[in-house]
């Protein structure tokens, strides 16, 4: 993962509810803006924020959602790093198959997500949670 | 560690003391290095700023330009070489704005008869070094935004939007389809259904001289997208190579219609859309 | 929690979704939606999402379900306003919408549900048609 140095306080928002998905939502986009992202990056990074945030919400009971500007010197981006301590994913490879095509509404949709981002990390096992960190470079 | 604090306290004296000696010499080396392209009072102006903050950075205990001291300097510095990047200078010129600093030390320390003054020099000569490097990286940065810029423009040049009639729009596409330029054309191409309220998109690659998966797959990725949006596409200009090349790729259009001419789809598309063409006959003298 | 607003327009039901939805809201639209088919027996629902700037597989799922829910109760669901860069988004997400009709605008998706409508009749009188001619 490209590094690139962490801007100011990060603004953290907790995920214990519906409302608080949209909130992330709503967080992320500002800092979109704020970033200067395009229009279509700006709705790429709030879509995946809210694919994962709602994955935090229901699969890893609850958790938070961190977001931060960074800079790698040559462009600024947003950064998102979505924690629980829930049951974390034993299967990784299952969770990234596509389950949104099929309409089953199976599947955590990882693999959607990723391909909305620039940068993708994920740290998970079986009983230990999971931590998610995405971000989004502007051009 | 370029400098040490005591050095850094003596270099913010020196610069001090001997003020306005130094910012005259520096000022004239820098003019005489640009050859009048800049005028003396804004050279001048520019070098009491540096000059200005090199003594702040100084008094604050800098030991070098990267510390947290050295925030006001660099930005100092940034703005000096952005303005000359922008003015169209050249990287050499705009790193001479800064060594000429070392120049203009260098007489005044030659007087002084101090047993620290060699070590001082090679310290503060350090720190500009360190300077003339910083100011060189943002000379660079610029100059390449400044060069993303100018590709953005002629992106925007290059991917017309064309109203063809009422609720058609066509794109014709020229010259090679990289990633970027796909990206654009998608987007505007997009942009234009929503503005025109237009239900069909002709896109023509007559213009395209080779198309590859990764075109196909920008194109089919567009078609897709308008169908999402309730507009419907056709391709145009498929010459006789690229369906040979398609048909090899195992490119899969599917039920995306396509056809030869621009002719053909607009044809297609009139028809599609309810609209009779009738040819007028002229009338005759009887 | 809020709810989306649904109007009646002749036979038609229409819904401008112009809020930032939470799931349980957009439940509720869902809920709301097929009870008010029913309730009207209209035959052409389109849904407005102009206003919104992501479509996520969430609300992407609810719009499917809605469609299908339609279809069973007779009525053409139609979905008007994607903006470009929802679309696009879409497509790289690898989120389909197979089975929804969409339109650019409400005038537009008024004239598919119109003509949806009148191909059905069609196909009706077509067989009745044929019936005649054949005993002519």
């Amino acid at each position: 993962m490209t590094a690139g140095v962490d801007l100011g306080v990060p603004a953290t928002q907790a995920i214990r509810s519906d409302e608080d998905v949209v909130r992330v939502r709503q967080l992320v986009r500002t800092t979109a803006v704020a970033v200067r992202l395009s229009l279509v990056d700006q709705t790429k990074l709030v879509t995946a924020a809210s694919e994962l945030a709602r994955n935090t919400l229901i699969y890893g009971g609850g958790g938070t959602a961190e977001v931060t500007t960074v800079d790698d010197g040559r462009r600024r981006g947003v950064r998102v790093v979505f924690a629980d301590d829930g049951p974390g994913i034993p299967d990784l490879d299952l969770a990234f198959t596509d389950g949104y095509t099929t309409g089953s509404g199976l599947g955590l949709g990882l693999s959607g997500a990723r391909r909305l981002v620039d940068d993708f990390d994920i740290r998970t096992a079986a009983g230990e949670g999971t931590r998610i960190t995405v971000t989004k470079w502007s051009r | 560690m370029a400098l040490s604090a005591e050095q850094s306290g003596r270099l913010a004296r020196l610069l001090t003391e001997q003020a306005d000696r130094l910012t005259e010499r520096w000022t004239e080396l820098v003019t005489a290095s640009l050859r009048g392209r800049l005028s003396r009072a804004e050279l001048a102006g520019q070098a009491r700023e540096l000059h200005r903050s090199i003594i702040d950075a100084g008094e604050n205990g800098l030991t070098e330009l990267a510390d947290e001291h050295g925030g006001e300097l660099r930005a100092v510095l940034a703005e000096l070489s952005a303005g000359r990047a922008r003015q169209g200078f050249s990287a050499t010129e705009t790193a001479i704005s800064v060594y000429a600093l070392k120049d203009a030390l260098l007489e005044l320390m030659e007087e002084s008869q101090g047993t620290e003054t060699l070590r001082d020099f090679v310290a503060f000569s350090a720190l500009i070094d360190q300077m003339g490097l910083f100011t060189f990286e943002s000379y660079v940065r610029t100059r390449e935004s400044l060069i993303a810029d100018q590709a953005e423009q002629l992106l925007e040049l290059s991917t017309p939007v064309v109203k063809l009639w009422e609720g058609v729009v066509a794109v014709p596409l020229v010259g090679t389809l990289d990633s970027a330029r796909a990206q654009v054309v998608m987007e505007r191409l997009l942009q234009a259904l929503v503005d025109t309220g237009s239900p069909y998109a002709i896109i023509d690659i007559t213009g395209v001289p080779a198309v590859d998966t990764q075109v196909a797959q920008h194109i089919l990725k567009t078609v897709v997208a308008a169908r999402l949006m309730g507009a419907e596409c056709i391709i145009s200009g498929i010459r006789p190579q690229i369906a040979q090349t398609i048909v090899a790729l195992g490119i899969e259009f599917g039920d995306i219609a396509t056809k030869a001419s621009l002719a053909d789809a607009l044809r297609h598309v009139l028809r599609l859309s309810g609209v009779e063409t009738a040819v007028r006959r002229p009338r005759r003298e009887s | 929690m809020e709810r989306v607003p649904i109007l009646k327009i002749g036979d038609i039901l229409l819904v401008s979704i112009q809020v930032d939805m939470s799931d349980q809201t957009a439940m509720q639209l869902q809920e709301d939606l097929a009870e008010r088919i029913v309730a009207t027996g209209c035959h052409g629902v389109i849904i407005d999402i102009t206003a919104l700037d992501i479509v996520d597989s969430f609300v992407g799922r609810m719009l499917s379900t809605i469609a299908s829910i339609s279809k069973v109760l007779d009525a053409e669901t139609v979905v008007v306003g994607m903006r470009p860069a929802v679309a696009i988004t879409l497509v790289e997400l690898g989120l389909s919408l197979s089975g929804i009709r969409t339109a650019l605008n409400v005038e537009r998706g008024m004239e598919l549900i119109a003509a949806a409508r009148a191909d059905e009749w069609d196909e009706a009188d077509g067989d009745e048609d044929a019936e005649t001619t054949a005993t002519a």
